[in-house]
């Protein structure tokens, strides 16, 4: 396959995630500032006002705002897209819930920081994780390149027929939001190409036909379209690849539901999400120099979350051992639980260890990762989740 | 009742006006009684009606709408020439098929 | 402005019959008359509330016309975003019609939890009518206090018991406060008298822009007054200065309404139930109290509208 020649910028994945929102051109974009992802809306808002791209802009005064103002949008038939962090996505939960449950194809860019309290606005989880319940699809993203493509991907697959849920794209705060890359960009027209045009299932403007949307469901409706929401994410599944191979063809890159590194022989892996997943993949290059059998898993769709393939990828090895960057107080850490239900659904019997780390943007160094590894490759595991990084 | 493959999805109600298959006449225990000859078609009771039970053919109340009216009084209490009464719905049982 | 009713009566009925609103509710006699104002296809933003609870039980809905329900506080942003899509839609040859946005919220959804979007959209200037249903509490879930709930009133969260004489607080001023907004149209109705509410319904839509009516709306089940008096109720509130009518245009103050006698609050407070135990001898001094109050305000909206007044005895 030939790949063309293709405009490259050095620019941060903020920047990278407000020319995807340029190319995607939204009717509608409701959003309100919060670090690290202010830029996103500046860039955005700088782009509208110089007349690179029609959309309205909504200034709205808070977050909770920002997503009504988007539901509002999207059920009146635009496409609608906004981006948000940490305690800005805590206050615009209820209606995140709201967005996933009226089925409308909202694209949110969401660079992961942590929630307060203390106040913190530096990277880890624990923002989106706090909504993985709500119905929305999760992507994950570790470089501004992944999260620039999967903005595209996340458009095609929110519209969808068969899915119709709003999808958040993530990106790492300060790391990756704000940290210079090369990224390669697609050409204006091969992005409206691949996104088309927007036909919304029902719209509050389409008068002649009108709809309600939002009625009181007792509890003789509510359970039957909460399973259509699961049927909605089963079907997401499927799409994701899907719209992922076609993107595929524009871009040459891949879009699986997690990316393999080294996983052929490996004996023992580590899995982990985002930028953090870069510092492993040196830690994975150092040691199979050594001839370590080493390798790393990438969660890059996190709801739906694939099961069964990553407990058919983890299921041949001796050890693994999951690095959650947010905690789920009283009981295992997010992806630590999903990896090891995972695992046991597969009835794979292989022992898993949890690592919490990063937490407030605390950084993680291949010092702090090689010892995951001798420690998976010894069979030493520890029992009780463990901290890297963290000052006892 | 419908299961879960059967409605549309997101809660959205399509059949846009349908509550008129809910008939809440059944909540009444007074009722109002018309009555045309005093009647000046004013249309007062017809613009206070919280549940728009007046019938109204031509610019002409026709009558009441006993499928729906709840029975609250309040065209009775409205109407400048006391056209319309309040009865006890035990007067009406069986009269009109209930 | 008066309408001719009988025109009236020949247009379509958006609202319609089914809903399961109280008998004598007020909120549906405001919202089929503030309708029948419009005459272009109109999208309602409804907050959480006795209206939207009642209009929509799935699978049924008792509107005929476009409609969402997105949350309680946030009516206004959601109306926001509806406006924003159709200007969006528009712009690009999508649409053609010409559709108005209205939002809908009960005094609980405005006045308390939903002041901050409303504000926010005001300020934005969003071409929208937003109508506050006011029914002085949190209806749905029982008569509790809200911002909107007057001094004396007796609620289940400041309840009149044996050493309380039901909420000690004034009301928020609303009206007021959207004023300081400087939006085009601001304006206090209620269902008396008979057009009263249609033509500030028509006006604001007309003027075009951010637009607020704030109306008075009795809910004959909590303010314990016979559901044939709802009508009744609130033009005894304009007739004592309790609920004074009055339109904030382009900042320009006008008193809509004087009334021709000065009639005193116990005959708004007479009729309705939650009233009734400042009529013991120990908590009269509540309703000397609310009657000051009624006559300050009214003084101050008097100073406001730059008018006088001299009742008849």
């Amino acid at each position: 396959m030939v790949v063309k020649e293709r405009k490259k910028l050095a620019i941060t994945g903020n920047q990278a995630i407000a020319e995807a929102m340029r190319q995607i051109n939204p009717d509608v974009v409701a959003a309100y500032p919060i670090t690290p992802q202010t830029e996103i809306v500046m860039t955005f808002s700088q782009m509208v006002a110089d007349g690179l791209a029609d959309t309205e802009m909504i200034t709205v005064e808070s977050e909770h705002s920002a997503m009504s103002a988007c539901v509002g949008a999207s059920a009146a038939g635009a496409r609608v897209m906004t981006a948000t962090s940490a305690n800005g996505l805590a206050l615009m939960h209820e209606i995140v819930y709201i967005a996933a449950s009226t089925r409308l194809p909202i694209v949110m860019a969401v660079v992961n920081r942590a929630l307060s309290a203390p106040i913190n606005i530096h990277c880890d989880h624990s923002d989106t994780m706090a909504e993985r319940d709500s119905g929305w699809v999760q992507i994950y993203s570790e470089t501004s390149q992944e999260a620039y493509e999967n903005m595209f991907l996340a458009l095609r697959l929110a519209e969808h027929p068969d899915v119709l849920l709003p999808v958040m794209v993530m990106q790492d705060g300060f790391i990756t939001s704000h940290g210079v890359e090369i990224v390669e960009l697609l050409d204006d027209n091969e992005v409206k190409n691949f996104i088309g045009e927007y036909k919304p299932l029902k719209s509050l403007l389409d008068v002649d036909n009108p709809v309600t949307y939002g009625p009181l469901d007792l509890y003789d409706y509510y359970f039957e379209h909460k399973r259509q929401q699961v049927e909605a994410m089963k079907h997401a599944k499927k799409v994701y690849l899907e719209v992922g191979e076609e993107l595929s063809k524009l871009t040459g890159k891949e879009y699986p539901y997690f990316d393999r590194y080294y996983l052929d022989d490996a004996e023992v892996a580590i899995v982990v999400m985002s930028s953090a997943a870069g510092t492993t993949k040196a830690v994975v290059n150092k040691l199979r120099e050594q001839g370590k059998k080493v390798g790393l898993l990438k969660p890059r769709l996190f709801r739906p979350f694939p099961a069964e393939e990553i407990a058919e990828e983890l299921g041949r090895l001796k050890a693994v051992a999951v690095l959650d960057r947010s905690a789920s107080f009283g009981s295992g850490a997010p992806l630590f639980t999903e990896i090891r239900a995972a695992l046991y659904s597969a009835k794979k019997d292989v022992p898993v260890a949890s690592y919490v780390f990063g937490l407030g943007g605390r950084d993680l160094f291949p010092e702090d990762i090689e010892p995951v590894f001798e420690a998976l490759l010894s069979g030493n595991l520890p029992k009780e989740e463990s901290y890297l990084g963290l000052r006892e | 009742m419908k299961g879960w493959k059967e409605i549309p999805i997101g809660g959205m109600i399509v059949e846009a006006g349908n509550a008129k298959e809910y008939k809440t006449g059944s909540w009444r225990s007074i009722r109002p009684i018309w009555d045309e000859g005093k009647c000046t078609h004013c249309m007062i009771c017809w613009f206070s009606c919280p549940d728009n039970c007046i019938d109204v053919v031509n610019g002409k109340m026709v009558g009441i709408n006993y499928d729906y009216c709840k029975g609250c009084g309040v065209c009775a209490h409205e109407c400048p020439v006391n056209a319309i009464e309040m009865k006890p719905e035990t007067e009406f049982l069986g009269k009109d098929g209930e | 402005m008066a309408f001719n009713l009988k025109k009236l009566t020949e247009k379509k009925e958006r609202l319609v019959y089914g809903h399961r609103l109280c008998p004598g509710c007020g909120a549906p006699i405001v919202v089929r008359r503030a309708l029948l104002a419009i005459e272009e296809p109109v999208v309602i933003s409804n907050a959480t509330g006795c209206l939207e609870v009642s209009t929509t039980i799935y699978p049924y809905t008792a509107w005929d016309t476009p409609w969402i329900h997105n949350a309680f506080e946030n009516a206004a942003a959601t109306i926001s975003g509806a406006e924003t899509a159709y200007r969006a839609l528009k712009k690009k040859g999508k649409i053609d019609k010409d559709i108005k946005f209205v939002a809908f919220g009960g005094d609980g959804g405005t006045y308390d939890i939903g002041l901050q979007s409303l504000s926010g959209a005001l300020e934005r200037g969003h071409n929208f009518l937003y109508i506050c249903y006011d029914n002085e509490g949190y209806m749905n879930t029982g008569a509790q206090r809200s911002g909107a709930t007057p001094t004396g009133a007796d609620t289940t969260t400041a309840p009149a018991g044996r050493v309380s004489y039901g909420k000690p607080q004034r009301r928020k001023d609303l009206t007021a406060i959207v004023a300081g907004h400087h939006v085009p149209y601001v304006a206090q109705s209620t269902l008396y008298p008979l057009f009263d509410l249609m033509n500030k319904v028509k006006k604001a839509i007309d003027k075009g822009g951010p637009t607020f009516i704030n109306v008075l709306a009795p809910c004959v089940r909590f303010w314990r007054v016979d559901p044939a008096l709802s009508v009744e109720i609130t033009r005894l509130a304009v007739e004592t200065r309790f609920w004074p009518l009055y339109e904030v245009e382009n900042d320009v103050w006008k008193l809509n309404y004087k009334p021709k006698k000065y009639v005193p609050i116990e005959e708004f407070l007479k009729p309705q139930g939650r009233f009734a135990h400042l009529f013991k001898p120990e908590n009269r001094h509540v309703i000397e109290e609310i009657q000051k109050d009624v006559d300050e305000y009214w003084n101050w909206i008097l100073k406001m509208t730059g008018e006088t007044w001299e009742p008849k005895k």
